[in-house]
């Protein structure tokens, strides 16, 4: 074993993670975004973020605008947790209210 | 036009401003960057990074504008039931999130609220009654943004929680000592829904 070159051992290492990165047994729970309602924020103003930002249609930033302002509340986003912080910053910089978690239902 | 905003042949928006106009929301926004502070770089204006590698706060700002402006990332409404040990790990990560995050969002908003400002003194500078402000589409984003700041900070300060608050400022007596500040919010809301309406894509 000992004359093994260095090459080797390498590349069989390569092809080792390679697969582990294919064999995850499950995905991990989905982070979600969630948008608050607050009485200052114009409703047309919330919708126009949602279609700009998120690229969503006319129809489902307004489904999702009347949802955070009758619920409560309306998840806008899900994805890994990184990908959560940057839409939660993004939200915060419009001046939306919002909030990442993990999605446990 | 006087009080709202109408959409230009090409992008962009106008607003007829007189110059009472544009004194109030010249000096609400010099007084929200006063609020929203100076950058990490400014104590350190020779060297060029500091911005990029100061690290922001990790604890909630104590004024409630600014809580409301920079709210915590992993705790929101409807988190009363967590348990201690949730509770504690929502605030650690919301710590390391306004860490990295707070100075960039800091910056973004003393950028709008300079926009308005330099727009404003652009104006003021060709005739001192005012006149029609042209916003470029670039200009018209900073401007929706630096209005909703502008908004949710008198909102905070009025303490405007639920609808019915805002219900209640409509119908404030003359003599109420908010009546100005609620003029203002109201006139600013006209502003933005104006505004808003010119941007929708």
């Amino acid at each position: 074993m000992g004359r093994v070159t260095a090459p080797a051992p390498l590349e069989i290492e390569q092809t080792e993670s390679a697969e582990e990165a294919f064999a995850v047994p499950e995905p991990d729970v989905p982070w979600v975004t969630i948008v608050h309602n607050d009485p200052v924020n114009l409703m047309s103003y919330v919708t126009y973020v949602f279609q700009a930002y998120f690229g969503y249609s006319k129809d489902k930033a307004t489904k999702l605008m009347l949802d955070v302002h009758h619920k409560g509340r309306a998840i806008v986003s899900s994805g890994t947790r990184e990908e959560m912080e940057r839409d939660v910053q993004a939200m915060h910089g419009y001046g939306l209210w919002a909030t990442l978690q993990q999605d446990r239902k | 036009m006087p009080g709202h905003f109408e959409p230009l042949p090409g992008g962009g928006a106008a607003v007829a401003l007189d110059d009472v106009e544009i004194s109030i929301i010249r000096s609400l926004a010099v007084q929200l960057l006063e609020l929203i502070g100076p950058g990490p770089a400014e104590n350190a204006p020779d060297d060029p990074l500091a911005e990029l590698f100061a690290e922001g706060p990790s604890e909630p700002p104590a004024d409630p504008v600014l809580r409301r402006l920079f709210p915590d990332a992993y705790s929101g409404p409807g988190g009363e039931h967590a348990s201690a040990q949730e509770a504690e790990e929502q605030r650690a990560h919301s710590a390391e999130f306004r860490r990295f995050t707070e100075n960039d969002l800091r910056a973004r908003k003393r950028d709008n609220a300079l926009a308005v400002i330099r727009s404003l003194d652009a104006l003021t500078s060709v005739s001192e009654e005012g006149g029609v402000l042209k916003l470029s589409r670039e200009e018209s984003g900073q401007w929706l943004g630096a209005l909703n700041d502008l908004r949710l900070a008198i909102g905070s300060r009025l303490e405007v929680a639920d609808e019915d608050d805002t219900d209640e400022l409509y119908r404030l007596p003359d003599e109420d000592p908010r009546k100005p500040m609620v003029m203002a919010y109201l006139w600013l809301g006209g502003l933005q829904e104006t505004l808003v309406t010119t941007l929708m894509p």
